[in-house]
């Protein structure tokens, strides 16, 4: 965690991202949230009831938003002029998210910011980051483990992009098993 | 060297804080038994059991939280989580209610006992008789005293003490303080939630961010400036025609720069507020802290620290330690 203001994606790139195809990044991204659920079951536990939420994870700096239901182990992408209902919104840029998940940042350290703002049901959105951040996240792991025998290719190209972008794509605080 | 008791929302939580170098942590069970029962918080028994093991495997302490004041008819909620800290092998329990204290006590002689800031025990007589009556080791004073206050209680007792030095705020005395129930029917004390989340609706109104608690508008925050936690205490409200904090401004302690005073006041333990934070809050605090204790110790300056941005109000004050009021 540092003083430095948060990256954010550059505004010609988020431009250049507007006409991708969602369908398949959902598909791609639905299939890591499956693995982290499986790899980390704590995750679904700690949210109890809450798990059921549609949660609206909007990076400000992208062209499109998520909406994550944990339960169902779904992340859907969707367009910015058609967003889909749901029980609880997140924003801010999406390297906060990403610091957030891999345990760079503190999550009430960007509220106070104003870097992360929330609206919806707040339980639900308590109870997402504090599972997560429990989980001890690592996305270059899990998408190296996904990668099969690419994983190391997988792994050293998000270590590059993680030092072009300033963006967090590892866990940061790793140091050892969890409990 | 003091002890440096830091927070742990979370098993994760516990493992950055024993890895930043916290001689103890604190933490509490996932029910109404802590003045912290957020959602998505605190541990199970099974791995309360785990976080002890982890610890003391690093030679790091666990205290548990059991610092709610139970409900009439409800004790046996209370009771079993007192036995079960103990059977997870905690190194103590703190409490804060009188009848909880007297359970402990009697069904549980070998369990070490703090009392909690939630007691709100600020002068000699009664932590004397926490002492005498139950067994009471240590006490987590409450964060309206100066240093020389705390100096003369601790020539006058035979207790430990306890003192927070860094994060959140209360302005009322704690364990006393109902300005949540107020509005939400709940409070810290009997439910273990200030400004429950269910209860707190927050909204972008052009460049404002609105925070609601119970339905009442209770901040307005411009762009640009930093967001307050959602309680009453901190709230922003009109009056005729002045506009203001009445009760506190959301700001948060940092007290790294008295660590020596404190010291020399016979001051036992350093407490980090902070459970419902997450585990990058808690290693970097803990880090910073354990670095001034050490530096403390060895009798050189305190090192500077950088964690106003980690902060309610990005701002930080010594608090009542340094009280320039009445």
């Amino acid at each position: 965690m540092t003083d430095a203001a948060l990256p954010h994606v550059p505004r010609m790139l988020a431009v250049a991202m507007r006409p991708l195809p969602l369908l398949p990044l959902s598909v791609a991204l639905g299939a890591v949230a499956r693995r982290m659920t499986r790899s980390h079951p704590t995750m679904l536990r700690r949210l109890g009831d809450h798990g059921g939420r549609r949660f609206l994870i909007d990076p400000v700096d992208l062209p499109f938003v998520f909406l994550l239901v944990p339960s169902r182990s779904t992340v859907t992408a969707c367009r910015r002029d058609r967003l889909p209902v749901h029980d609880a919104r997140l924003a801010g840029p999406l390297s906060a998210f990403l610091a957030m998940l891999h345990g760079a940042e503190d999550g009430d350290a960007l509220f106070f910011s104003r870097d992360l703002t929330i609206e919806g049901d707040t339980s639900a959105v308590l109870a997402l980051r504090n599972a997560i951040d429990n989980a001890e996240l690592d996305l270059s792991a899990e998408l190296s483990a996904a990668g099969g025998r690419f994983g190391g290719l997988i792994r050293q190209a998000l270590a590059q992009a993680e030092r072009a972008t300033g963006l967090a794509l590892h866990r940061m605080d790793d140091f050892g098993e969890p409990l | 060297m003091m002890e440096l008791v830091c927070p742990a929302g979370t098993p994760a939580a516990l493992r950055a804080a024993v890895e930043a170098g916290a001689h103890a942590v604190y933490c509490g069970f996932a029910d109404e038994t802590n003045a912290r029962n957020f959602p998505g918080l605190n541990f199970s028994r099974e791995e309360m059991a785990e976080g002890v093991a982890h610890a003391h495997a690093r030679g790091a302490k666990v205290l548990v939280a059991i610092n709610t004041f139970p409900r009439a008819g409800a004790e046996p909620v209370w009771h079993r989580a007192i036995a079960d800290a103990e059977r997870a092998g905690v190194d103590a329990v703190i409490l804060a209610d009188v009848g909880l204290l007297a359970h402990a006590a009697e069904a549980h002689p070998g369990l070490r006992l703090h009392l909690s800031v939630q007691a709100a025990a600020a002068n000699p007589d009664v932590i004397n008789l926490y002492a005498s009556a139950f067994g009471v080791r240590r006490v987590v004073l409450p964060r309206v005293l100066t240093v020389e206050e705390i100096a003369a209680i601790n020539r006058e007792i035979d207790v430990e003490t306890e003192v927070f030095v860094f994060g959140g705020l209360c302005v009322m005395a704690e364990g006393r303080c109902s300005l949540s129930s107020y509005v939400t029917g709940q409070s810290p004390n009997m439910n273990g939630v200030c400004s429950p989340a269910s209860h707190v609706a927050y909204s972008e109104e052009g460049p404002d961010l609105v925070s609601r608690l119970g339905g009442f508008t209770i901040h307005r925050t411009p762009k640009g400036a930093p967001a307050p936690y959602p309680t009453l205490c901190k709230g922003c409200f009109t009056s005729e025609d002045q506009t203001g904090h009445i009760f506190e401004d959301p700001v948060s302690l940092d007290a790294s720069h008295l660590v020596p005073r404190l010291a020399r006041a016979g001051v036992s333990a350093l407490k980090i507020e902070g459970r419902q934070r997450s585990r990058a809050y808690v290693a970097q605090v803990v880090r910073a802290f354990r670095a001034a204790v050490e530096a403390e110790a060895a009798g050189k300056p305190i090192p500077e620290s950088a964690l106003a941005r980690l902060t309610e109000g990005q701002a930080a004050t010594s608090g009542a330690y340094a009280k320039t009021w009445r």
